[in-house]
């Protein structure tokens, strides 16, 4: 782990850096939560959370976003470890929002809950008065995110203003805000998509069996595989195939696209991940595709 | 493999993009629907070349406007080092970006237009990179192929340089003559400067040594929280957890707890992965002492014979952040290491004017990026170190108790 200098490796770094913001967090903050998809980032997070608290059971609850439109792999998983780790688990429900007539459902067969997410987790932050969220997402990611703060404050409408973010110096957070308002807590803000599978290898830890290759039915949409299911019809002249694939981001399963991949393990995916030349959003998300600022004008309205 | 905080500075105009493009894309850290997206956005806006500032502007009004508004993070990788880029404008908000890039960074890159020599700006950068106390400084003398790779050109201006610096707090400074557009020793040596004997910027970054950017000697730990399971399995564990500051601490060490000023011996370290023979920063860990004291956030954790300053009173170098200026005799909160308080500004001794280094005694407050010292009364006793000797038990941040901004970043003298 460490060298005779007293030198750290970047994983351990980068580690010591996230379990110092999440006990910031649950130090300073009265009502946590931990947004949990059962995706390789809240599911890296979720483990950093157990190590910051061990011996003691993490102190807040995680919820999951939920817009019905599930990988089962995933859901399983979700449940599976949720047991095993003792944390609640809260799910904030899309269908349920739709159901109470908050959100209107787009309609036709590229219609996606995806935006839908964002009053359903709006919602779930209000109706348990949470005021602090952790969220997954990493700088690397997409350019907007580059940008966002570790503490990132969120106004009583859940907006993110990017214009005007508190500085943040040293590893001093500023986490006050008024009653209403809430702070978003990205502890992976410096891990790129190759730490992750770095430390997920190190730690051993237990993925959704879609994150490796398999066999699947895919339809080819928009330069991406999507899996052709209940909620994603086949549209006129699409003709599904069997591919061997795995899938580097886990949503829902309307915009997330699978890659061709005989990665079937994490060395085999880290080797993968080394050599690619997309970014996983890039790759995979049809929601980042719908214009140059689709991810910050998200972020704006108070999405992940 | 070690990870690399670099804060860099400087305005379009003289590279600092293409510098950054160059460092991405030359180790492979450019995805190709990235490259696409600036390709896509350069021929939209009639852009005659692709332009890789592009590709840190993330934001849609700086895109608009053609420029950088934020701090902006990018990652590359080496065999060698993690890298983080903190990437600062350097016209608007320069100074609060600046500090705030520069906070964490263990080096600070300095670009200069080797036609147009050292600018205001270019010290105004490295008075700020001594001021946060980076200990690496590189000056890039950039666009050497517009000078034919000219030597004397190359050493005028690395001569001033050296100079001006010498007058500042700088560790460690290395001048390197590149250019970022022609890729001249930014990745590998360049044959148009066989004059120059020195290292490629990359391979200056991966070798610079860094180990002795902490403070190992003072052990300082901030506890942060106190974990205690109540579970069958642990029926009385309690421990303190938090990140070590500084020093390394070992199991049977000696130590003192204060504000409370009770001795205690270290009983272990531990992390969920086991015990830890050594702690040394910035390892999060947590610690368990032989006697059972009266322990809470905000306390500190250190030797018996090496303690930190335990005072009310502070005198301090204070970057003013906030859209008002500061209120003289006003109270803020003040956040240093994991404690809390309210503080008071006392005086401003002085305002020091960035460019000339002047001290300015008769000035009435500090505005948005403005530098000064303040004599500050806090409501608790904070455990101090100099910020030149522990940027983290030496600095700490005011924030507006209405507003709830940040206005404030402060280095103890």
């Amino acid at each position: 782990m460490t060298t005779a200098h007293y030198e750290l490796t970047h994983l351990d770094a980068l580690e010591a850096e996230a379990v110092h913001i999440f006990r910031e967090v649950a130090a300073e903050f009265e009502r946590p939560v931990l947004l949990f998809s059962g995706g390789k980032d809240s599911i890296v997070m979720l483990h950093l959370a157990t190590k910051a608290f061990w011996p003691a059971k993490v102190p807040f609850p995680v919820m999951h976003v939920d817009t019905g439109h599930n990988f089962p792999e995933v859901m399983e998983y979700r449940d599976r470890r949720v047991a095993e780790t003792g944390v609640k688990l809260l799910v904030a429900s899309v269908q349920e929002a739709i159901d109470k007539g908050r959100v209107r459902e787009q309609t036709g067969p590229r219609a996606s809950r995806n935006p839908l997410q964002t009053v359903a987790l709006l919602d779930g932050i209000e109706e348990h008065d949470f005021d602090a969220a952790f969220g997954g997402a990493r700088r690397d990611e997409e350019k907007a995110r580059a940008k966002e703060r570790v503490f990132s404050f969120r106004d009583e409408f859940g907006q993110w203003d990017p214009k005007n973010q508190r500085p943040e110096l040293w590893s001093l957070y500023n986490g006050r805000r008024h009653r209403g308002e809430h702070i978003r807590v990205f502890p992976l803000s410096n891990w790129t998509e190759l730490d992750i599978w770095q430390y997920i290898e190190r730690e051993g830890i237990e993925l959704p069996s879609i994150y490796f290759s398999h066999e699947r039915t895919v339809v080819e949409r928009d330069g991406m595989l999507l899996w052709p299911n209940e909620h994603v019809p086949l549209l006129e002249g699409e003709q599904p195939f069997e591919a061997t694939v795995r899938y580097r981001t886990v949503g829902d399963v309307t915009c997330t696209g699978a890659v061709e991949s005989a990665a079937s393990t994490v060395d085999d995916i880290i080797e993968e991940v080394a050599a690619t030349r997309l970014t996983e959003r890039g790759a995979t998300r049809a929601d980042d595709r719908a214009s140059e600022a689709a991810m910050e004008d998200r972020k704006r309205e108070g999405y992940f | 493999m070690e990870m690399l905080r670099v804060a860099t500075a400087g305005s379009v105009d003289d590279g600092k993009s293409t510098l950054i493009g160059r460092l991405l894309y030359d180790t492979k850290s450019i995805f190709s629907d990235q490259l696409q997206a600036v390709e896509r956005t350069s021929q939209q806006r009639g852009d005659e070349y692709t332009n890789l500032a592009l590709l840190t502007d993330g934001l849609r009004a700086e895109r608009e406007q053609g420029i950088t508004i934020d701090v902006a993070y990018r990652y590359f990788a080496t065999p060698r080092r993690k890298f983080i880029v903190a990437d600062t404008p350097g016209h608007i908000q320069y100074t609060r970006n600046m500090v705030t890039g520069a906070s964490t960074a263990n080096a600070a890159l300095i670009l200069v237009d080797a036609r147009k020599g050292l600018l205001e700006q270019s010290r105004r950068h490295a008075f700020l990179a001594s001021l946060l106390r980076v200990p690496h400084l590189v000056l890039c003398v950039n666009k050497m192929d517009l000078v034919d790779y000219d030597e004397g050109v190359f050493d005028a201006i690395a001569d001033e340089f050296r100079n001006f610096a010498a007058k500042l707090d700088v560790g460690d400074l290395a001048v390197i003559p590149v250019s970022a557009l022609a890729g001249d020793n930014i990745v590998s040596r360049s044959a148009n400067m066989p004059w120059y004997e020195g290292a490629s910027l990359l391979h200056h970054l991966e070798e610079l040594h860094i180990a002795s950017d902490r403070n190992l000697i003072d052990a300082r730990f901030p506890v942060q929280y106190v974990i205690r399971p109540f579970s069958s399995d642990h029926p009385d564990y309690r421990g303190y957890a938090g990140q070590v500051a500084g020093g390394i601490l070992k199991p049977g060490d000696d130590v003192v707890v204060l504000p409370s000023g009770l001795p205690s011996r270290i009983a272990a370290i531990e992390t969920m992965d086991g015990p830890v023979a050594e702690a040394f920063p910035p390892m999060s860990v947590t610690i368990r002492l032989e006697d059972d004291i009266d322990i809470s956030r905000g306390d500190m954790i250190c030797r018996p014979h090496n303690q930190p300053t335990v005072s009310q009173d502070l005198e301090a170098m204070v970057c003013w952040m906030g859209d008002e200026p500061m209120r003289p005799g006003g109270k803020y909160a003040i956040k240093h290491t994991t404690r809390p308080a309210r503080t008071m500004v006392k005086d401003l001794r002085y305002r020091l004017d960035i460019n000339t280094l002047h001290r300015d005694e008769s000035a009435p407050t500090l505005a948005l990026n403005e530098i000064g010292r303040l004599q500050l009364r806090v409501t608790a006793p904070l455990f101090t170190d100099p910020y030149r000797v522990n940027r983290t038990t030496g600095s700490f941040i005011l924030v507006d108790e209405s507003t709830n901004a940040t206005v404030g970043a402060g280095m103890v003298l």
